[in-house]
């Protein structure tokens, strides 16, 4: 950077004004740019979800008529999916840490990096412009398949779009940090001296860059069908709806990746730190994320096992589904090994990374049972697969996110917020998370499909259950963002350091210089784990 | 004889248990080791920790001992699935048809029935088509679903072994009402199966036009009572003069032979004010124009 800045000032006070903000090729200031962002669509997502909740606390009408229930449940999966999950991480924690994680002044590509913020803010004004444009939002369900989502009148074509463009959004930050790893490791830094948070998110940039469009080119597949009538997947025009399965999932399970990888990554920082101690198996650990990014491209047929494919197919996917399921067994083993004989300190983010195991080998297990063939012609489509996505997507990687924003926290706004009502808080989310998503595994064993408007009175106590456990998991959340909102405006000044961390963010001053680093970084010696006991 | 209510009970309920205890074993097994660790070593009791970088006798183990298990776990899904391929020779075959509401089932001599009803102890195939768009084929009871996929022949087959009433539920979600796309399935004795067979399978009280309009899932969407579900309703809709939409502009019709006629062809020629286009699929092929006359004799009666 040609300006020369006095060091004094940490990135927030460098320049002020919105214009400062929204043109900012400061990669910190684009992680909070998305964090802002996406916190905002995460609420929307949430929102609708707890609508859902409530229209399903009894059987019949209680609250929406069942079209909008539909167009509610797309809305709430297209949010949460392209607006929320897959960006979260590695565009908040990974555009603000990964560089100084690295030692470096910023990301490899700047304007690259700024591009992509704005494509994600194009392509979410598409997603919500189908609230007020056209014939409403889409009622297909996130997963837009065929033939449906060509005849159907509502707004397809707009939420595809959406979608579309948030994939070059993703593709665009998967391709930075590739560059950014590759090129600017601080003097010093090999492969296996980088932080497992980098590894992360070095693998799922590989899954971002390769499989992002295979889903852009087949949703751009059913806009030429709805505009333009090309029979690719309507049978009634000539076309295949099991090929538009095929495209749409050999993106969107590695995607499941996408999802999955950077939140292991936050869990793998947070462990060594409140244990005090070396992190168990790094290089299995980081050998694993490479393994699941790749595995992870071919096992997209488990979606489909109830399509009609052939039994050999089937099989096929089953085995590689399960092959899986071992490197993220062998990554849980070294999480709780790394516990062992540690110097445990119970902070809120160390908390979130307990949940986090606990809610992502309910989802990892439950995946198990989907992956068996004949368990899963039983469960597909039900609720069961609900609760599975769920304690992956939000027991795992959502709580990951909020156990990276209670651990960064300090660095990143210089304060610290309130560690009594954050645990509090925590309590809550768990009690409420688990409330809200464990009585549908139960619901899906019973044979309730998803994507229900109504159902059949068999089912109406572990709804009434689950639309409880929603109630309690939104004080929590309201209780947590409140928590660190207050904590962001006058919370305690926290100093470099607070949680005696020795990996390379600690080191430099909380909020960071513009420039990342008020004094060269020292690598640890002998790896980024290596505590002096 | 049998304590499951159909053949593929015991396999998937085996897959099901299999893998459900060793994974209640393993998380409830992980979950105590992690909270055993963070109470042992908090840092109170424990104020310096010990780095251990790794162990490679331990890291064989939890390598090897997940492989065999996921091995397990498949054989049990494998074991179980397989068999849900193989059709008997002899099964009994019934054709299942999904339509946006409705299932119908259409027996070997061409007749309909709302409710799919099979003799005890039989094997039976469903050969499954859509009219319109994906939807799935489930009977929670039997463990067993399949999609039913417009343009594709797929089959499902089982054989019912307790007498009784199931639910048939669509499971691949398929617009607007999908939720309400139910039916049931009836196990009867064979005794009882031969007799429904023979006397009352197609043999309907309803009048024949009605029939018709069942069998053609037209009531899931138009009530015969004055309500709107997803299309106008049938009550007094012979002869009444309405506002519809054509090619974005507003005409008044009365419906007539010829009106209803080009409805059934082209659906979204005309919309009724109100209503939305694209819901409909065209019946060109499916109702001939003596079945239409039944059904406008139908639509008379209902003033
Ligand atoms: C308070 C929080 C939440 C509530 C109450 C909630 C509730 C629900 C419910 C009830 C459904 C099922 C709808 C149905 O099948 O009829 C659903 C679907 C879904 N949820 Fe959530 N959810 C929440 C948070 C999340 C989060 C954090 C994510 C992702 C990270 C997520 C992703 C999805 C997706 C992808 C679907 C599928 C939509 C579809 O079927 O097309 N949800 N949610
Ligand atoms: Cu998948
Ligand atoms: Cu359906």
């Amino acid at each position: 950077m040609s300006e020369s800045l006095s060091t004094d000032l940490n990135f927030f006070q460098v320049k002020k004004g919105i214009i400062s903000w929204l043109f900012s090729l400061d990669h910190k200031r684009i992680g909070l740019m998305y964090l802002y962002a996406i916190i905002s669509f995460f609420l929307v997502g949430v929102t609708l979800g707890l609508l859902m909740r409530l229209e399903l606390i009894a059987p019949g009408e209680t609250i929406m008529k069942a079209k909008t229930y539909n167009q509610t449940f797309t809305l709430h999966g297209v949010i949460m999916i392209f607006l929320f999950i897959i960006p979260s991480i590695p565009a908040i924690f990974g555009n603000f840490f990964l560089p100084i994680m690295l030692g470096t002044d910023d990301v490899a590509l700047p304007k690259l990096n700024l591009l992509s913020w704005w494509l994600y803010v194009i392509g979410a004004l598409f997603a919500l412009s189908t609230l007020v444009f056209g014939d409403g939002p889409a009622d297909t369900g996130w997963t837009f398949y065929a033939p449906y989502s060509v005849q159907t009148n509502t707004n397809v074509t707009m939420s595809v779009m959406a979608a579309f463009i948030l994939g070059f959004s993703s593709i665009l930050t998967g391709l930075n940090f590739i560059v950014t790893i590759h090129r600017l490791r601080a003097p010093g830094m090999g492969w296996f001296q980088m932080p497992l948070f980098a590894w992360s998110l070095y693998a799922t940039s590989w899954i971002q860059l390769l499989a992002t469009p295979i889903i852009g080119i087949t949703l751009l597949m059913i806009v030429a069908e709805r505009a333009f009538g090309v029979g690719l997947f309507d049978p009634a025009i000539g076309g295949d709806p099991i090929l538009y399965q095929h495209l749409f999932w050999i993106y969107s399970h590695p995607a499941v990746y996408i999802m999955a990888l950077p939140a292991m990554g936050i869990i793998s920082e947070i462990i060594p730190t409140f244990a005090k101690r070396s992190i168990f198996g790094y290089k299995a650990i980081a050998y694993s994320s490479m393994a699941i990014a790749f595995v992870g491209y071919f096992v997209w047929g488990h979606h489909m096992f109830t399509s009609g494919m052939s039994g050999s197919a089937r099989i096929i996917f089953s085995v590689l589904t399960f092959m899986v399921a071992i490197p993220t067994a062998i990554k849980v083993f070294n999480w709780v090994a790394t516990m062992y004989k540690g110097s445990i300190d119970l902070q809120p983010p160390m908390l979130y990374a307990m949940a986090f195991i606990f809610q992502f080998m309910i989802g990892g297990l439950t995946g198990l049972v989907l992956a068996a063939l004949a368990a899963d012609i039983h469960l597909h489509d039900t609720y069961f697969v609900v609760g599975h996505f769920h304690y992956v997507m939000f027991g795992g990687t959502g709580f990951a996110m909020f156990g990276g924003m209670h651990y960064w926290f300090p660095k990143i706004w210089g304060r610290m917020y309130n560690i009594k009502i954050a645990k509090f808080a925590f309590a809550l989310l768990v009690l409420g998370f688990n409330m809200l998503y464990f009585p549908m595994l139960i619901l899906g064993l019973m044979g309730m499909p998803r994507r229900y408007y109504d159902y059949l009175p068999q089912f109406t106590d572990l709804n009434v259950l689950s639309t409880v456990g929603s109630w309690i998991l939104a004080i929590g959340l309201i209780t947590m963002l409140v928590n660190l909102i207050n904590g962001m405006r006058k919370g305690a000044p926290a100093g470099r350091n607070p949680w005696g961390s020795i990996s390379l963010e600690w080191q430099t001053k909380s909020p960071p210089p513009l420039e990342n680093f008020d004094k060269q970084p020292e690598l640890n010696e002998g790896g980024p784990y290596n505590y002096k006991n | 004889m049998f304590s499951e209510a159909s053949n593929f009970v015991k396999g998937v309920d085996d897959s099901l248990v299999v893998i459900l205890g060793i994974s209640i074993f393993f998380l409830v097994g992980i979950t105590a080791v992690m909270i055993y660790f963070v109470i042992r070593y908090s840092r109170k009791r424990n104020p310096i920790a010990t780095n251990i970088e790794h162990n490679s006798k331990l890291e064989i183990l939890w390598t090897v001992i997940p492989t065999i298990l996921v091995v397990v776990m498949f054989y049990y899904g494998w074991a179980g699935f397989t068999p849900m391929r193989n059709v008997p020779k002899d099964a009994m075959v019934v054709k299942a048809h999904g339509q946006m509401w409705a299932w119908s089932f259409e027996y070997e001599n061409g007749s309909y029935s709302e409710n799919l009803i099979v003799p005890l102890n039989k094997p039976v195939k469903l050969e499954l088509s859509s009219k319109d768009v994906l939807h799935s084929l489930y009977i929670p009871a039997y463990r067993i679903k399949e999609d039913v996929v417009p343009g594709k022949a797929n089959y499902m087959w089982f054989i019912p072994q307790k007498e009784g009433s199931y639910d048939i539920l669509c499971a691949e979600y398929c617009g607007e009402r999908h939720s309400y796309m139910l039916s049931k399935l009836e196990v009867y004795s064979q005794d009882k199966y031969d007799d429904w067979y023979a006397n009352e399978l197609g043999v309907s009280r309803d009048h024949p036009g009605l029939a018709l309009l069942k069998q053609n899932a037209c009531i899931s969407c138009h009530s015969t009572d004055g309500s709107a579900i997803i299309g106008p309703t049938f009550k007094g809709l012979w002869e009444r003069t309405e506002i519809v939409m054509t090619d974005g502009v507003e005409r008044e019709i009365t419906v007539d032979r010829d009106y209803i006629r080009k409805s059934l062809n082209e659906p979204n020629a005309d919309i009724t004010k109100g209503f939305n286009p694209g819901l409909m699929i065209s019946y060109a092929t499916t109702v001939s124009d003596e079945d239409m006359d039944q059904i406008i004799e139908y639509l008379k009666t209902l003033k």
